[in-house]
C-alpha cells in the first residue's frame, strides 16, 4: 500500500513524527504498528516496523521515528523523507499491546522508556478522542529533558487530569528536585497505579528497561496477566 | 509497483543469499516478548507431549538431557525484519520426543510457561527441523531469550520458536496460537514472507 507523507513534527533533535494519509488502510487500534518499506532507485529495499502514535482510527496515521546513528531506515525517515513523498506501508498489525476504550473500566498504567512512548501516546490520544473517563497514568522514563516527545501535548493531557510523571536516567531539568537514575522498584511503587486497583499495565521501551520494569512490577504484586510489554533493540 | 524513495540508498547493501526478502542482518539479539520474562528453574521444569487422543508423555530436565542433545548451527529470522546469522545452539531434536508416539496429527500447538502458544504444521516440526534448545552460543540460554529451554524452528519466523516451551499438543486440525490469532501468519515461512494473515 502506498502512503504519502502529509505532515511532520520535529519532536526532538533525533526524532520526528511523520503523518501519512491512511486511505486504503484498515482503521488502526491504539498500540498497533505498521511496516514501512523503502526502495532505493536501484531496487534495493529495506523495511522496519514502527508503532503508530496516532489515535485509533485516525486519518492521517502517525509514527514517531527515533534516529539510530547506525540505522538504515530511521535516518532517512527522520532527516530524509519530505512531505509529499510516498513510501510503502503495510498494516496496521498487532493486537496485544492494544487498548480499546470499550475494553473495560480497569485503570490503565502506561510505562514508557524513551521512544517506547509512541504506542502509549496512541492510547492516550485514543482515550481523549473517545472522551473516555477510564483513569490513565503515564510514567515516562527518558535519558534527559531534551529527549521528551510530545511535550506540549503531555502538559495539556496532564492538565486534563491524567497523571503524567517524567523521570530522567542521566540528567534532570534545571532546578528539578529529582535525581537522575534508572527507575527503581521504589519509584514504581510510588508512581504506578497500585495492584489493589487492578490496573492494566502497558510497558514499552528498550529491552533492558522493559525487563527491569516488568520484573519489578511482578515483585510489587502486579499479576503477570495484567502486564503487556513491547521491547525493542538488542541485548548485548 | 515499486515506489522509489528519492535519496534513500540504504546502508547494508550486501546481497546475501542467506537473507530472506525484507530482512536485514542484525548482530545483536533483540528480544520480543508480549509479557514479563518467565523465570523457570530447571529443577521445576517439566515438558509434556500430548497426542490428539489425549495420551501424554512427560520429561524432566535430566530426562530431556538423556535424550541426547546435538549442536545446531543456523540462521534465525524475526518477523520484525531482523535476521541473525551463524548462531549456535544445543538442543534435543523434536524427533526424539516424537519417537514411538502413535499419531496421525497434521498440526502441533506449542505451549509455554506464561501461557504463550504457537501453532505449527507437523511437517515443519519433524524430520530434523526443530529442537528443544537450551544453550545459545556456548552458554545456558538466558531467561529473556526463552531459557531454560525454547523451541527452535529456525526455518520459520522466530515467533514460532516459542520461548519457555513446556508442551507440544498434537492436533488433527490447525488452530491459531497467540500471535496467529492476532493477525500473524499460520505458517510463517520467511522465504515466502508469510508475516501476516
Amino acid at each position: 500500500m502506498t502512503a504519502v507523507v502529509v505532515g511532520e513534527t520535529r519532536e526532538t533533535a533525533t526524532a520526528r513524527a511523520l503523518r501519512f494519509s491512511a486511505s486504503g488502510l484498515r482503521p488502526a487500534l491504539a498500540g498497533q504498528h505498521i511496516d514501512i518499506r523503502l526502495t532505493a532507485e536501484d531496487g534495493y529495499t529495506a523495511q522496519r516496523s514502527y508503532s503508530l502514535s496516532s489515535a485509533a482510527g485516525a486519518d492521517p496515521i502517525e509514527v514517531t521515528v527515533e534516529r539510530f546513528e547506525d540505522g538504515e531506515v530511521s535516518p532517512y525517515l527522520v532527516d530524509g523523507v519530505a512531505v509529499g513523498d510516498a513510501v510503502e506501508v503495510r498494516g496496521p498489525i498487532g493486537g496485544w499491546l492494544v487498548w480499546r476504550p470499550s475494553d473495560d473500566r480497569r485503570p490503565v498504567q502506561l510505562i514508557a522508556g524513551g521512544s517506547g512512548v509512541a504506542p502509549l501516546m496512541s492510547m492516550l490520544r485514543t482515550r481523549e478522542a473517545a472522551r473516555s473517563t477510564v483513569p490513565f497514568r503515564l510514567l515516562y522514563g527518558v535519558t534527559d529533558p531534551d529527549r521528551v516527545y510530545y511535550r506540549d501535548e503531555l502538559d495539556r493531557i496532564a492538565a486534563d487530569g491524567v497523571q503524567v510523571d517524567l523521570r530522567y536516567s542521566r540528567r534532570v531539568p534545571e532546578g528539578s528536585p529529582l535525581h537522575a537514575g534508572r527507575l527503581t522498584r521504589d519509584d514504581l511503587a510510588a508512581l504506578v497505579v497500585p495492584p489493589a486497583e487492578d490496573p492494566s499495565v502497558f510497558v514499552c521501551g528498550p529491552t533492558g528497561f522493559v525487563e527491569a520494569v516488568s520484573d519489578a512490577l511482578l515483585a510489587l504484586g502486579h499479576p503477570e496477566e495484567r502486564i503487556r510489554t513491547e521491547r525493542f533493540g538488542p541485548t548485548s | 509497483m515499486a515506489i522509489f524513495s528519492p535519496g534513500f540508498r540504504g546502508r547494508r547493501r550486501e546481497t546475501n543469499p542467506a537473507l530472506p526478502p525484507g530482512q536485514y542482518e542484525e548482530h545483536g539479539f533483540p528480544v520480543l516478548t508480549a509479557g514479563p520474562t518467565q523465570r523457570v528453574r530447571t529443577d521445576d521444569w517439566k515438558f509434556t507431549l500430548t497426542t490428539e487422543t489425549g495420551d501424554a508423555k512427560s520429561w524432566s530436565w535430566s530426562e530431556l538431557m538423556d535424550l541426547g542433545p546435538e549442536t545446531i548451527d543456523t540462521n534465525i529470522h524475526c518477523v520484525t525484519s531482523w535476521s541473525k546469522f551463524g548462531t549456535t545452539w544445543r538442543g534435543v531434536s523434536v524427533d526424539k520426543l516424537l519417537d514411538g508416539v502413535e499419531t496421525k496429527a497434521g498440526y502441533v500447538m506449542a505451549g509455554s510457561y506464561g501461557g504463550y502458544t504457537t501453532n505449527l504444521p507437523m511437517a515443519d516440526l519433524a524430520g530434523g527441523q526443530a529442537w528443544i534448545a537450551f544453550e545459545f552460543d556456548g552458554r545456558p540460554l538466558a531467561a529473556e531469550h526463552g531459557g531454560p529451554a525454547r523451541l527452535l524452528v529456525p526455518h520459520l519466523y522466530f515467533w514460532k520458536s516459542a520461548k519457555w516451551v513446556n508442551s507440544l499438543t498434537l492436533m488433527e486440525r490447525d488452530k491459531a496460537g497467540f500471535w496467529e490469532s492476532l493477525g500473524y501468519n499460520m505458517h510463517g515461512d520467511p522465504w515466502l514472507e508469510e508475516r501476516y494473515s
